[in-house]
């Protein structure tokens, strides 16, 4: 009992806090959806097909939701960490898993509202129209998804520094996206480079999820479900070293 | 044989080439407000670290009621307050406390944590927001939130105002009062003087003297003989057994091993000497002297 109302309330606050953070709670939801409307829907620079619409739609939802794991984790944690907090929970009787497990379900969270105002808009838009399957599939391979850029972050907070945190994750996810080529199409000869990329898998899996996919999914999935073990393992290796 | 709360025996710890702890043997027990005092980097700290699972000894063995420190269900027996730790500035103050209450299995209602720690006024306000003492109060609600049997408090009182040091004290005497043991780390002497059932000193690791207050004064043999005398302080200084002399505003404050011995010698010496006094020496002059000797 104490344990679920443990795991409870520290999910439940870590929700609270993270909406409540003036750099992260708001800009992380709202921003994808703002750039998505300015650069995938008013700035429509050549005629497009509904193909096309979807394939932005759904990169500017996979950049929305790398967001949360790769700052959620990488600072929240890397801050708590220089600053004790996690000392402190460490030394307090909160099971071992809450912590984790509580930034997981706040990072999910927040990858679903990212996914719902993306698509709010992109309906609102005109630009998309999917099926209730379609719609689901999308929602659910994106929040699975973003648990690979929380492993991700994960280990960014559990080395950086508080101070270094935001630029180290910066350092990442900028170019993440832009060599993944979802968003800005790269030549042929960067295949070999956006294969790397964790966040090209996602898009992959994600335009599978709309209909759109062209080739196996299975290969993408184990990248991520590896991406997600490897990091998350080492990560974690890495904050339970004490000493 | 009395039950031990948290005991450390011959535990030593190193960090790198740093010799943290160096076969140390500590405990806690049952119901006393226990003072471990030492200059800094004496391992204060870490001891209290090893006794809450957060390092692994060396060598030696760390027991938490009995229990692997790393327990849970030992853990659950224990609060804390760290002597710095941040928490999330976003949270209100309740929200912290109602956190912290939900680890423990019969934790105090909120309103009598608050009004433990003065906390009422500050309950709907976000943490980042606070002054720093008002941070410490909060950690200090933290630390007592869930009920626990036996409380590390890591130098609760740096930073807080008079008023604020006096809720503490209280605070932990209320505590006791109700069987609580609390380990007290301070570099406020009078605090331990005052609150303490037993000192442990520390000095480079290992435990140097051990005792009540009493025992731990009784170390120092001199005493402070205070009086208003036409006598010359350079001329008192050379009388044997007089060890130093000093002049606070009109009176002389002479340090002395046998204070009977030499206030027969200043009644002979002057007899206009008046506002006479005695102080036998405090914890302050007992820590320095320990501390002083083990530097040797």
């Amino acid at each position: 009992m104490t344990l679920w109302r443990a795991l409870f309330t520290e999910t439940k606050y870590e929700c609270i806090r993270a909406l409540r953070a003036p750099a992260f709670g708001v800009p992380m939801i709202v921003l994808p959806a703002a750039l998505y409307l300015f650069f995938g829907v008013v700035l429509q620079l050549s005629n497009r097909t509904p193909q096309i619409d979807i394939a932005i739609f759904a990169g500017f939802a996979v950049m929305g939701v790398m967001g949360p794991g790769l700052f959620g984790f990488g600072v929240f944690v890397a801050v708590e960490r220089e600053q004790g907090l996690l000392k402190l929970k460490r030394a307090l009787p909160m099971p071992p898993s809450a912590y984790i497990l509580a930034k997981m379900f706040m990072t999910a969270l927040v990858a679903l509202l990212v996914t719902m105002i993306v698509s709010a808009a992109a309906f609102a838009a005109g630009k998309v129209s999917l099926t209730a399957g379609q719609w689901a599939a999308f929602g659910a391979t994106l929040v699975g998804g973003a648990l690979a850029f929380s492993a991700i972050g994960l280990l960014i907070g559990s080395r950086a520094g508080g101070r270094s945190a935001p630029a180290f994750v910066n350092l990442i996810y900028l170019p993440m996206i832009y060599l993944s080529g979802f968003l800005i199409p790269l030549p042929k000869s960067f295949d070999s480079v956006t294969r790397l990329s964790p966040a090209y898998h996602l898009d992959r899996l994600a335009l599978h999820a709309v209909g759109l996919g062209g080739d196996a999914p299975m290969p993408h999935v184990i990248v991520l479900a590896g991406v997600t073990l490897g990091f998350g393992a080492l990560a974690i290796r890495r904050l339970a070293r004490s000493d | 044989m009395t039950a031990r709360l948290a005991e450390l025996s011959s535990v030593s710890k190193r960090f790198g080439v740093v010799i943290a702890l160096d076969t140390l043997s500590l405990d806690v027990r049952p119901g006393e407000l226990l003072a471990v005092l030492g200059p800094n980097g004496a391992g204060k700290s870490t001891a209290i670290g090893l006794m809450l699972g957060l390092h692994a000894p060396n060598s030696g063995t760390v027991r938490l009621f009995g229990d692997d420190p790393t327990s849970i269900e030992a853990r659950r027996r224990v609060g804390v307050m760290m002597q710095e730790s941040w928490l999330a500035p976003e949270l209100m103050v309740r929200e912290h406390i109602q956190l912290v209450s939900s680890y423990y299995r019969s934790p105090l209602p909120l309103s009598e944590v608050m009004a433990l720690t003065r906390t009422q006024s500050l309950a709907d306000r976000p943490f980042g927001k606070l002054s720093g003492g008002q941070k410490r109060l909060v950690q200090f609600a933290l630390a007592l939130c869930g009920r626990p049997e036996m409380i590390f408090l890591d130098e609760p009182t740096t930073g807080l105002d008079v008023d604020a040091r006096g809720t503490v004290w209280e605070t932990m005497r209320r505590l006791r009062g109700r069987g609580t043991s609390i380990v007290l780390t301070t570099h406020y002497l009078e605090e331990a003087e005052i609150l303490a059932d037993r000192v442990a000193v520390l000095m480079k690791g290992r435990l140097i003297a051990s005792g009540t207050v009493d025992q731990i004064r009784s170390v120092v043999d001199r005493k402070q003989v205070i009086c208003t005398t036409r006598l010359q302080p350079e001329d008192l200084a050379l009388w044997p057994g007089v060890e130093s002399v000093s002049r606070h505003d009109t009176r002389l404050h002479l340090t002395v091993r046998n204070a009977e011995r030499t206030v027969r010698q200043l009644l002979a010496a002057d007899d206009q000497l008046c506002d006479l006094e005695v102080v036998r020496a405090g914890l302050t002059e007992a820590f320095t002297e320990l501390t002083q000797e083990a530097a040797r």
